[in-house]
């Protein structure tokens, strides 16, 4: 029998903006199945997101949801989760949004690992605005911007949130869809930040300019350069060049969570008055 | 000159072209972004010589543009709505600086809820950093406006930064008939830019933008800085008069309509005044007499200019697409700039609307005027009324019900 989506999707929001073709739908059916996986409670999920074609996700849901600001996104999951520990807290948005003009709260949110699942789609592009580069689109690659092929260094977001603290680190892409769900739903039970990245498509903005011929295409790419982290181990530097790893990248069950600290932290204060 | 057909944007980028600016920090935002795609062709086909780069925010893009302007070269950057907000730091530092550049805002009204829409509260949100303003009514007018916005900018007696606004959609996207000038005659008009003392000279250390403690050094630069805004009065109408001698068209601090006989009039700012226009035609056709005021500048305000042409009229029907608590901003920037006359003051009457790009219909014209006629029979003006159908009411009930939305107060048991 067919999944049941349409439960989790509020009445009335269909159909969603994105293009045919667009990534963003996977990730969001990947969401969906994730959040039955861990039995969450709608009224008591939050799902955050900023601005772009990524952050439109959160308002086709049937949960708690708040679209907010370019780049916001967790700072305003990180409010959320201040006021109201017990609430699940789930952070959606683009490449742009948290790692260009955002990159700033993602980092610091990681820093702190404050108990919330960012999943950041990566689809290498600004989509919402037309295809301008991101700090994501790999050097050589087109943009509207750059028009002989970007000169610049790209963000690795995963070894990014790993570096700025984050304890649950994870890369999938659209062309893996099952193995979406299975990390986010491992991030939301994971105590502490959880970063799932998913490399997904843009056909419209990103696809075109790159000369894909198809969707099909961009999805074999990503399936292609795609190296679980568990057979890169046994690879050589040449075999993994041009290649990104997949699975869970880091784990980290001793760090201290952020409200659970800051919880502590006024009892023992409150107690030794 | 040539004769084309542009969009607003199409002409903000002309206007950047024709003032040959050297560097443009980016970052795309809807609807302004064709701008910066417009220029960035022109530079791939080397057709312009300018430096672009690409920021990750407005923040970071104000803060380049307003850094490389002190270093004597001449800038240009845009934005809209939520850019201009999150750039707002920079653009109250860039203003203190005294670098002139010219930034186009398109605008948009602003989150939440989250809108791509036009309306002005993003621009009005900049009235105080202390760049100054230019408001747009049609495509030629954006051209044009950013030539007279880098005389304003750069003349010995302001030297601030100036801010072109142009409506999001309505005009960015909206295609009409515009004059380029020739490049020699807008060199003439305009001549590269004279920095002066403003500028990194690697023999000639100057340290600039430096911390005042105390409120003295810090009351006389700002100060300074005000003046320079209110010099701006009179430099816009001397470099509007030579607009004038060399290219045939003219702008005054104001654009009026109909004005010298009629007893009411609209006040209203952007593209939507060519609305009012439109239903001011129609009014004068029935019989009224109606007219039209549209400040062009808008920082520093035309007070004086506006005295002058609300003199002796029975009512004033101003139209705010902005909202604020208290009112509309340009209705109550217009109660300030009358309240100091001594003869009799015209009633004035608030009207808000084109909120989000919501439309202004030549009917709401026609109320809006009998509305006001009326208020000024009974001699006391109503609260301020948002145009409003029911059938938009109806439209937000079924988005409520959608969002699952319940914000009523809580009840209170009795
Ligand atoms: C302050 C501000 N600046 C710029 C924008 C315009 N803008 C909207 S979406 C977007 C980029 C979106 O890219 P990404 O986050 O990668 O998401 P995608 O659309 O690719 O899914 C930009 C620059 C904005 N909304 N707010
Ligand atoms: S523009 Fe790109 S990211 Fe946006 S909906 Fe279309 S395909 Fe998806």
């Amino acid at each position: 029998m067919a999944y049941d989506y349409e439960k989790s999707i509020r009445p009335g929001k269909l159909p969603h903006i994105w293009c045919p073709g667009c990534g963003h739908g996977i990730v969001m059916k990947g969401l969906i199945r994730a959040m039955d996986t861990c039995e969450l409670d709608r009224n008591n999920t939050a799902i955050v997101s900023g601005i772009g074609c990524a952050s439109r996700l959160p308002g086709y849901l049937d949960a708690c949801t708040l679209h907010t600001a370019h780049g916001r996104a967790a700072a305003f999951a990180t409010g959320v989760k201040m006021a109201k520990p017990e609430m699940t807290v789930i952070c959606c948005g683009g490449d742009g949004d948290g790692t260009a003009i955002g990159g700033n709260h993602f980092i610091h949110a990681c820093r702190r690992n404050i108990n919330m699942t960012y999943v950041i789609m990566n689809n290498f592009i600004y989509g919402m605005t037309g295809g301008q580069f991101s700090p994501c689109t790999p050097t050589g690659m087109k943009a509207s911007t750059t028009p002989y092929g970007n000169p610049d260094p790209v963000f690795d977001i995963s070894k990014l949130a790993i570096g700025a603290g984050a304890t649950f680190v994870a890369r999938t892409t659209a062309a893996h869809p099952r193995e979406i769900d299975k990390l986010i739903a491992q991030g939301i039970k994971h105590n502490g930040m959880s970063i799932i990245e998913v490399l997904d498509d843009c056909p419209t903005s990103y696809g075109r300019r790159n000369k894909f011929r198809s969707v099909v295409d961009m999805m074999k790419r990503l399936k292609k350069d795609a190296v679980p982290a568990k057979a890169a181990a046994k690879m050589t530097p040449e075999q993994l060049e041009g290649k990104f790893l997949t699975g869970v990248l880091y784990h980290d069950n001793e760090k201290a969570e952020y409200t659970e600290q800051y919880a502590a932290l006024i009892k023992r204060v409150q107690e030794g008055a | 000159m040539t004769r084309t057909l542009l969009t607003g944007n199409g002409a903000a980028a002309w206007g950047m072209r024709l003032a040959r600016a050297d560097y443009l920090p980016a970052f795309p935002i809807t609807p302004q972004t064709e701008i910066i795609e417009t220029v960035a062709s022109w530079i791939n086909r080397n057709e312009i010589e300018c430096r672009m780069t690409t920021l990750e925010s407005e923040h970071s893009m104000l803060t380049a543009a307003g850094a490389a302007a002190a270093t004597g070269v001449r800038v240009f950057s845009a934005t809209s709505s939520q850019g201009l907000l999150y750039g707002m730091e920079m653009l109250y530092t860039v203003a203190g600086w005294r670098a002139p550049l010219v930034l186009v805002n398109v605008s948009r009204g602003l989150a939440a809820p989250i809108t791509l829409e036009p309306d002005h509260n993003d621009i009005l949100a900049a009235r105080d950093c202390g760049a100054l303003q230019i408001h747009c009514a049609t495509c030629q007018e954006v051209l044009d406006s950013i030539l007279l916005a880098y005389r304003l900018a750069e003349d010995w007696r302001v030297r601030l930064p100036v801010i072109v606004n142009l409506d999001g959609f309505y005009l960015s996207f909206t295609r009409e008939p515009v004059q380029i000038p020739e490049a020699a005659a807008v060199n003439r008009f305009l001549p590269p830019f004279d920095s002066g003392n403003l500028c990194f000279r690697a023999s000639a250390p100057t340290s600039q933008a430096v911390a005042v403690l105390g409120g003295g050094p810090y009351s006389y630069f700002r100060y300074q800085a005000y003046l320079a805004a209110m010099n701006a009065l009179g430099v816009f109408e001397e470099i509007g008069q030579e607009f004038r001698k060399q290219f045939g068209r003219s702008y005054d601090l104001l654009d009026t309509y109909h004005c010298d006989d009629a007893d009411i009039l609209f006040v209203m700012l952007g593209s939507f005044a060519t609305k009012a226009r439109e239903a001011v035609d129609h009014l004068r056709a029935s019989g009224q007499a109606v007219g039209l005021v549209r400040p062009r500048l808008l920082r520093p305000f035309p007070k004086m200019a506006l005295q002058r042409v609300l003199a002796g009229k029975q009512g004033v029907a101003v139209i705010d697409q902005n909202l604020s608590p208290g009112g509309g901003f340009l209705y109550t920037e217009l109660a300030t700039a009358l309240y100091d006359q001594s003869t009799a003051k015209p009633l004035l009457v608030n009207f808000i609307g084109g909120l989000g790009g919501r439309d202004i219909s030549r009917e709401e014209f026609f109320e809006i005027a009998a509305e006001t006629r009326r208020a000024v029979t009974a001699g006391t003006a109503p609260l301020p009324r948002l145009l409003f159908t029911a059938a938009e009411l109806r439209e937000v009930r079924k988005l409520q019900a959608i969002a699952g939305s319940r914000r009523e107060p809580p009840r209170r048991e009795p």
